[in-house]
């Protein structure tokens, strides 16, 4: 896997320039990746003119191959050849897909109980082969571009939890790809339709992808998108329509020959692509012939509907709870925009219009909309669009909870509450004496912890012993743009405190991605050290930045002489480092160092300009003491 | 990280119970486009640590005062008084028989014939109810009866709780559809 080049700092593009940024739709079926140009999102396509790339991945005996021409590969060598691998991402092996013995996969667990892949390279997790499409588009996008990427937004289905999106992040990481926000794919579709509309509206994004169905409702007025309320299912889309018709092949076959035949892996992949060709047909086609070996047989609609409205009407019900939730009536709705390639079945369109009540959107193509819209926020993010007042407020789309006693979720941040956010609640110990308290963190909806997603378990040790009920442990959730959790713990009386990044308890941690980033170097030409130095000197040149210009604007109001001069040595000292040290150990403690000294600095400016903001004052002309 | 600011300050609008929701809207929105981690996105990692915590508290005062029991429980904690969690029971016989008569009615919806029609009017009923509390808090907040107000304010938590078991209930019947 290659590596992206990171340009030296001082040595980058004028700043006239616009940056790299990319916006990446890593897909079920397909993936693509796209920027904006002077002014207009577009897709990129690679050198043969392609810009739809499928999402397989094939472990050869020379090498790995991404993309086109393995189609035949997929069912010759099955158990080598990865597709539709954004269902496994986060998944542990009790969540295991239906058909994922027949489709020839042989999978086994990683160290934090992740299901991977056996291949003949090796074990690959989800997030391997995830990494393998994001780096083979980010190649795209540099040829395109002509350089290196600055950034990139990725997109991820709006029902995606916390371990689905850590592991799209960890691919990214993996890759090489500076991510600058995941993006949910709904709200992503509803910016490539509305920027240009001006009216107050509110409409619902109906995306059924290949492996996923979303639904949020948002309400959009200028330039602010604005998440009502989102809900959908991850394991629901035109994989379980293929399969649904494969099983109607399967059963219509074992009722001509009066015995059933099992499908090996390579005639079961094959089964799956004739059951998708039949489903495509019918999208234009009234009736279409089926072949498979010697079976002959034909596919209606009415048939192709007895297969899949079960699964349409999942989606409807998911729909009608979003609605509730966003508290919009049907007829308050102004549109609805449809995404994903399966929502080009007309049996689709004819229950979404009808549920709807009325005709949804179409005027972007579903297969490319997400992608697009990701460019634009990539676009903002990156800084090239300087004035630039769009706005997203996206939401939580499954509730966090903790443990309590008897295996019962105490829920702390609700479902569609508007992110970024931060919540505490107040626990107690249970027994006289008690030292150290587990944290079980989960997510969804439910009130039994056992039916509830596990993400992560951590334990606050070092407790004074007191009474049962004495000491007061305050739990902290904080949920950031991207929609990832950051929890702390903290014993309010003695100030003992535990503080995780929560990774999924079966995820990977960051010393295998160490690793793995490790190895995927020992390819390459880049060297890890340098690359790191490089990665902390652009981060040191940024804090350097960030507090030269706060001292400058606010010093003399809000520290003391003291307080000036620390910081004042600090930035020294960073500068000093930063030119002259090649250890990039030692740059990034010189940096934790600096922030950690001025963290009170950034908080009172914070503190200020919330207070300013609004009175349209400048902080310097608030004189209170804030010491 | 705490904000040496009450809600009502973030917002730059009076401390009453009667807010103007039309303008708390119109700041929420001026002070997210200042604060938004999108507005950080290409500086340090802790100008974008910072951004985080600012919108986050921006969010957690926003939905304190949009809500009206929790902008009276914030009100009440301003005023020195400590919050319940709707644990707080009443004195109030016919307020209890109230409530005990409007969760009967929604218990016996399940069985009835016009579930959603019934339960329109159940909810409207129980909307009615909970606006005339609300007009009965801001009155006693004015005027610094904050013991009547608490009490007030104990019996609009359990009409939230029965409107939430009303939305449930819904949801309910209509999945069943």
């Amino acid at each position: 896997m290659a590596l992206l080049q990171i340009s030296e700092p001082g040595q980058s593009r004028a700043p006239h320039q616009s940056k790299r940024a990319v916006g990446i739709d890593l897909g079920t079926t397909n993936s693509l990746v796209a920027t904006v140009r002077s002014g207009s999102a577009e897709v990129l396509a690679d050198q043969a003119g392609q810009s739809l790339m499928p999402s397989i991945v094939h472990y050869g005996e020379a090498e790995v191959s991404v993309g086109y021409g393995l189609n035949e590969l997929s069912i010759l060598d099955p158990q080598n050849t990865i597709v539709s691998v954004k269902r496994f991402m986060g998944r542990s092996q009790n969540e295991r897909l239906q058909n994922s013995t027949e489709l020839g996969y042989e999978l086994a667990e990683n160290r934090g109980g992740m299901l991977s892949f056996v291949t003949r390279c090796g074990v690959k997790s989800p997030v391997e082969v995830s990494a393998e499409i994001l780096s083979t588009l980010a190649q795209r996008a540099e040829l395109a571009l002509g350089g290196p990427l600055d950034g990139a937004v990725i997109t991820v289905p709006a029902y995606f939890d916390e371990a689905q999106r850590q592991a799209t992040k960890d691919a990214a990481l993996l890759a090489g790809i500076k991510v600058l926000r995941l993006l949910n794919e709904p709200t992503a579709a509803a910016i490539a339709y509305g920027l240009d509309n001006n009216d107050s509206s509110v409409i619902a994004v109906y995306d059924l992808g290949g492996g996923t169905f979303d639904i949020s409702i948002l309400r959009l007025s200028r330039d602010v998108f604005e998440v009502l309320s989102t809900g959908g299912d991850t394991a629901l889309g035109g994989d379980d329509f293929d399969r649904a018709v494969a099983d109607w092949m399967t059963n219509s076959m074992a009722d001509q020959c009066e015995s059933e035949q099992s499908l090996d892996a390579k005639q079961y992949r094959s089964l799956i692509a004739t059951a998708r060709g039949a489903r495509e047909s019918l999208s234009s086609e009234p009736v279409t012939p089926v072949e498979f070996e010697d079976w002959t047989g034909e596919l209606d609609h009415k048939q192709l509907n007895a297969c899949v409205d079960n699964m349409i009407d999942r989606t409807l019900r998911a729909s009608k709870k979003a609605l509730r939730d966003a508290g919009v009536a049907l007829d308050e709705l102004t549109a609805v925009v449809m995404v994903g390639g399966t929502t080009r079945m007309p049996r689709v369109r004819e229950k979404t219009e009808a549920f709807f009540q009325q005709s949804p959107l179409v005027n972007i193509d579903p297969d490319t909309v997400v992608a697009m819209g990701a460019a634009r926020q990539a676009d903002v993010l990156v800084g090239n669009k300087p004035g630039e007042e769009m706005l997203l407020l996206d939401v939580v789309p499954l509730s966090l909870g903790v443990e309590t006693m008897g295996g019962l979720v105490e829920k702390i941040i609700h479902r569609n509450t508007t992110i970024p956010v931060a919540k505490a609640q107040e626990f107690t110990t249970f027994k006289d004496g008690q030292t150290a308290l587990a944290v079980h963190v989960v997510q969804g909806e439910r009130e039994l912890v056992d039916d509830c997603r596990s993400l992560a378990r951590f334990d606050l040790k070092g407790l004074p012993p007191m009474a049962a009920g004495a000491a007061k442990i305050r739990i902290t959730y904080q949920v950031d743009a991207d929609g990832l959790l950051n929890v702390t713990a903290k014993e309010l009386t003695s100030d003992t405190q535990a503080r995780i990044e929560v990774k999924p308890s079966y995820g990977l941690d960051d010393q295998e991605i160490g690793k793995m980033l490790q190895e995927s170097i020992d390819h390459a030409t880049e060297d890890v050290q340098l690359r790191a130095l490089r990665e902390q000197q652009v981060e040191a040149d940024r804090l350097f930045e960030d507090i030269d210009s706060a001292l400058m604007q606010d010093g003399a109001t809000l520290l003391t002489d003291n307080e000036l001069h620390c910081l004042r040595t600090g930035l020294k000292e960073l500068s000093q480092v930063r030119n002259t040290s090649t250890d990039h150990r030692q740059l990034g403690r010189q940096i934790e160092d600096l922030a950690k000294l001025s963290e009170d600095f950034a908080a009172r400016r914070m503190d200020a300009a919330i207070k300013g903001a609004l009175s349209g004052h400048h902080i310097d002309d608030f004189d209170e003491g804030h010491d | 990280m705490n904000f040496s600011h009450n809600y009502f300050e973030i917002f730059d609008l009076p401390i009453v119970f009667e807010i103007d929701k039309q303008l708390l809207k119109e700041r929420y929105l001026v002070l997210q486009r200042q604060f938004h981690p999108d507005r950080y996105a290409g500086q340090s990692a802790q100008q974008q640590r910072l951004a985080v915590q600012s919108a986050a508290a921006v969010n957690q005062a926003y939905e304190a005062l949009l809500s009206p029991v929790k902008r009276g429980q914030y009100l009440l904690e301003m005023a020195g008084i400590e919050p319940d969690n709707g644990n707080k029971t009443t004195s109030d016989t016919g307020f209890l028989m109230t409530q005990m008569n409007l969760r009967e009615q929604l218990a016996d919806i399940n069985q009835a014939g016009e579930p959603f029609a019934q339960l329109d009017m159940l909810e409207q009923q129980v909307r009615a109810d909970a606006d005339a509390l609300e007009q009965a808090f801001a009155d006693e907040y004015d005027r610094s009866d904050l013991d009547a107000a608490g009490e007030t304010l104990a019996k609009l938590q359990f009409y939230g709780k029965l409107l939430r078991e009303i939305e449930e209930l819904e949801a309910h019947l209509e999945e069943s559809l």
